[in-house]
């Protein structure tokens, strides 16, 4: 698309774009680039000396037990955030489209978990199941469930999820709530006159409208997931006990700046690109349906 | 939406939302109970308290300029680290959104070989989130002599595919009869630039400042490898100072600086709400 109208210069519009283009190769082309190089060759810890390895970064970290394991992690730990925090933003939008005149109160109170930061969402969990000041770790510990998050890794990955999927609810609920807002107000009436229960035609109406909403947020909340949470693993459970937390961020970063493994590291960074450029296609083939819709 | 009257599911609607709104609240409401109390009053409590206890001011006093506590630990001030975190944020906001009011209005406005190239690096860099570069992205900071700088804190998130596009599809939107007459006038392109576009931008702008502001301020695994020295900490980052390398937590004061480090950003949603919102939908479009 163009505008039928423009300005003639031969040496403006490269000023113009002059600041975005010189961040743009200097810090994403020229790291990028680095990433692909230094993930064919392997390098020791002090950085004396480099071979070129081909693949084998790449091998190692295939057959790395612990690298699969983290991929395992990273998508139980991803679908967990993506399920809880959209059937409460779901169930919540819901009901505030219900109550159409106090929607904007609710949503007030209900949106502002967007700006707290993932490492703040993690600390502030952590300290609800903290042995032995913890309230929620107590109140599972007095009624015969005793929460243990440093041993137990089902109770680390339950303490990163409910972190994270808690932070993600606002986002959710305002797309749920604006596809809601969206869906013709007739449909419903004509379905209330025909004498569907509302909870009727939610399941019949209203779900399947939403599904383009729903899709995105998936895409969304998977990205989230992926590489907006590292603050939020990082203090709530340190990717651990063991290693039954680390998500593939984590792992990226603490093998290349704690375990100093920069030729694995990078590998790992390209795959990460890699599935990045995979959501972002998924994400762009799903807008061109959404103009349809 | 009121096609029929059925009082007990409106009475369940509020009982569900209430309850929404108490869950989501929850661990902030404990974070700020917390931050009441000293810590013998916390120690001594298992489990925590739910009730406000009656230290606010010397928690907060600590919290934001530092000292010693009565179990010894030395707890660093926050205010520096809140200053740290304003300028980033600032600095990350005001220049994503200078540099690409500037390169969408050279890519709408202008026809300049390799106009598409331009496009798609742009473009691309959509895909390369600082997480997936750390390593390599860290070396060139190191290399040119920014880490522990305002530089290296800011600019390599300065640059935004999002912003660009946001401003390249509004644009687009504005009718061209404006620069006809902008022409007819005499009026250059930096001109109809100032006078014109950037006027009508104002709406566009506030929805990204709301949303830049919050990504900036919450970043936390950049500060991480760009700062060894505290002084750049930004206050996120101080979170993890106080409760790492402790042997024993201050929780009053560790969710003093919680708190410290979440107000800033949830007030600019609360006060922004209308430009948060515009600025949620219209980034992921």
């Amino acid at each position: 698309m163009e505008k039928r109208v423009l300005f003639k210069s031969a040496w403006l519009p490269w000023v113009l774009v002059a600041p975005q283009m010189v961040i743009v190769l200097v810090f994403f082309f020229w790291p990028a680039g680095q990433a692909l190089y230094q993930s064919v060759l392997q390098e020791d810890a002090f950085g004396t000396s480099r071979e070129f390895v081909g693949w084998e970064n790449f091998q190692r970290l295939f057959d790395d037990a612990s690298y699969l394991a983290s991929f395992k992690t990273t998508a139980v730990f991803s679908l967990w955030v993506a399920a809880s925090s959209m059937s409460l933003a779901l169930l919540l939008a819901v009901m505030a489209n219900r109550v159409a005149r106090l929607a904007g109160f609710y949503k007030t109170l209900l949106i502002w978990p967007y700006a707290v930061a993932p490492v703040v969402a993690g600390v502030l969990w952590l300290m609800l199941f903290a042995s032995p000041y913890g309230v929620i770790a107590y109140a599972l510990q007095a009624m015969g469930l005793p929460w243990n998050h440093l041993l137990d890794a089902d109770h680390a990955m339950a303490l990163i999820v409910m972190a994270a999927a808690w932070k993600q609810v606002s986002y959710n609920f305002l797309f749920f709530l604006a596809g809601l807002q969206s869906i013709p107000q007739s449909l419903i009436e004509a379905a209330a006159i025909d004498g569907a229960s509302p909870w009727r035609r939610f399941w019949t109406i209203v779900f399947p409208l939403l599904a383009p909403t729903t899709f995105f947020l998936l895409v969304m909340n998977v990205i989230y997931a992926f590489f907006d949470t590292f603050g939020t693993v990082d203090a709530a459970t340190h990717g651990g006990p063991g290693k039954d937390t680390s998500i593939l961020v984590y792992k990226v970063y603490y093998d290349g700046f704690k375990a100093l493994d920069m030729g694995g590291s990078a590998a790992q960074s390209v795959v990460l690109m890699l599935i990045v450029i995979a959501l972002t296609v998924v994400q762009f083939r799903f807008v061109e349906r959404k103009i349809e819709y | 939406m009121m096609i029929e009257r059925r009082p007990i599911l409106d009475f369940f609607t509020h009982v569900i939302l209430l309850a929404g709104v108490v869950v989501i609240a929850f661990p902030v409401y404990l974070a700020f109970i917390a931050s009441t109390q000293s810590a013998e009053q916390i120690a001594s409590s298992h489990p925590l308290s739910l009730l406000p206890g009656n230290h606010v001011l010397d928690t907060y006093r600590l919290a934001l300029f530092g000292g010693k506590t009565y179990g010894g630990a030395t707890i660093a001030a926050g205010w520096p680290m809140m200053w740290v975190s304003l300028v980033v944020a600032l600095t990350i906001t005001i220049g994503k959104i200078a540099i690409s009011l500037l390169s969408a209005f050279a890519i709408v406005y202008f026809r300049f070989p390799f106009k598409g190239a331009v496009f798609w690096m742009i473009f691309i860099t959509l895909m390369l989130p600082v997480e997936v570069r750390i390593g390599p992205t860290y070396e060139v900071i190191s290399n040119l002599g920014m880490l522990n700088s305002y530089a290296g804190l800011t600019v390599p998130l300065i640059a935004s595919a999002t912003a660009t596009f946001l401003f390249r599809q509004f644009f687009l939107t504005v009718p061209d009869e404006l620069v006809e007459a902008a022409r007819i006038d005499g009026a250059g392109p930096m001109r109809f630039f100032f006078d014109v576009l950037l006027p009508l931008s104002k709406t566009s702008m506030a929805a990204l400042f709301v949303i830049q502001f919050i990504y900036g301020w919450n970043q936390y695994l950049w500060p991480l490898m760009v700062t060894t020295s505290e002084d750049m900490y930004p206050i996120v980052l101080g979170i993890k100072r106080a409760i790492f390398g402790e042997v024993y937590i201050e929780w009053n004061v560790v969710m003093a600086t919680a708190i410290l480090a979440m107000l800033p950003p949830a007030l600019v949603v609360i006060l922004m709400q209308k430009w948060f919102v515009k600025g949620l939908v219209d980034t992921e479009k």
